[in-house]
């Protein structure tokens, strides 16, 4: 009974700081200090690890370069199953920036920095466990499903959400924002989850169980960062697509 | 005031017990045509378990909408009816 108590305690189980944030006021803006804080973390990893890689460039690559070619390879190849082989290459960036701030944020939130990082409020955790960073790479991810149509078809992209027939007009529109809503919620949900689980076995057993839970969340983390790549990427393919079929419609 | 958190307590265990139920049966589909698949030809062994993977993780969100629900009830909803 005594082992449970801490649970039933529902201010200790809050004390894991859902919902909890840093105030800052930045020009008039309201935003989540520790949260901007961890993405500059994780964006500087990735900026000194590129910057690291690509210091002494050798044309047969070994050590980091090596790796960093490994995964270049492996982001281009998930942009060209979804985009197709004409035009993946110019949304290559955009997809393995996502994949990789997605990734190294969310390993981010498996190091314990926050026993030794204190903040006033909140604390130093993954920023996608903030539902403003999902949000806005979500953002991201609709914008370029727009920019893509509209590069291809222009204005004639419009077509996209009256075909094949009027009545699809609400649908279309709902699917744009369920989109938005899906990518937010699926990464924001995932990864507090995990923490909120691991939140709850440490408050029980503080040694050694969670341990083999860290290992399958290191895992899972990085799957959400290949969904949201992937998806980011199966929708910048679709508007392509149907850009084409906007511009020539019997061309099927 | 109290039915209120009651109400909000009892529908967070809800939202997502019940979220639960339809991605459970689903995943388990899935994994067992994947163990089939594996069985029927194991040298296509790699391919499944990525696109399993995949699929595992995209029936996995709809349980999370229901926890996601449940976490707004818990921490946005209740401490509004408690003061």
């Amino acid at each position: 009974m005594a082992l449970l108590q801490p649970v039933s305690n529902l201010t200790l189980f809050a004390s894991l700081e859902v919902g909890k944030h840093w105030d800052w006021n930045l020009a008039g803006f309201n935003v989540h200090g520790e949260t901007i804080l961890a993405t500059w973390v994780a964006m500087s990893v990735l900026i000194i690890l590129a910057w690291m890689g690509t210091r002494k460039l050798s044309r047969v690559p070994d050590g980091l370069q090596g790796f960093l070619e490994y995964g270049l390879g492996f982001m281009s190849n998930i942009a060209r199953e979804q985009i197709g082989v004409k035009a993946y290459k110019s949304y290559t960036p955009l997809i393995a920036t996502i994949f990789l701030f997605v990734f190294s944020a969310n390993w981010l939130g498996q190091i314990p920095l926050r026993a030794f990082v204190h903040f006033p409020e909140g604390e130093f955790a993954t920023p996608s466990n903030d539902v403003n960073t999902t949000l806005g790479l979500a953002l991201i991810a609709i914008l370029s499903f727009f920019y893509a149509g509209f590069r291809t078809a222009g204005l004639n992209f419009f077509k996209v959400f009256i075909m094949p027939n009027p009545l699809f007009l609400p649908i279309k529109i709902i699917e744009v924002f369920a989109r938005v809503l899906s990518l937010t919620f699926r990464l924001f949900g995932n990864i507090l989850a995990e923490e909120l689980v691991l939140g709850v076995l440490i408050l029980l057993v503080p040694f050694f169980v969670p341990i083999p839970l860290m290992v399958l969340f290191l895992f899972t983390s990085a799957i959400q960062a290949l969904i949201f790549a992937t998806l980011t990427a199966a929708y910048v393919g679709e508007a392509i697509e149907e850009g084409h079929h906007a511009i020539e419609p019997h061309h099927d | 005031m109290e039915i209120a958190i009651a109400g909000s307590v009892i529908a967070a265990g809800l939202a997502v017990g019940l979220a639960a139920i339809g991605p459970g049966i689903g995943q388990g589909n899935a994994a067992s045509s994947a163990v089939e698949g594996i069985a029927r030809q194991p040298e296509a062994e790699g391919k499944i378990r990525g696109t399993l993977l995949l699929s595992l993780a995209f029936m996995e969100t709809l349980t999370i909408y229901g926890l996601v629900v449940s976490l707004i009830l818990l921490f946005v909803i209740l401490p509004g009816f408690k003061g």
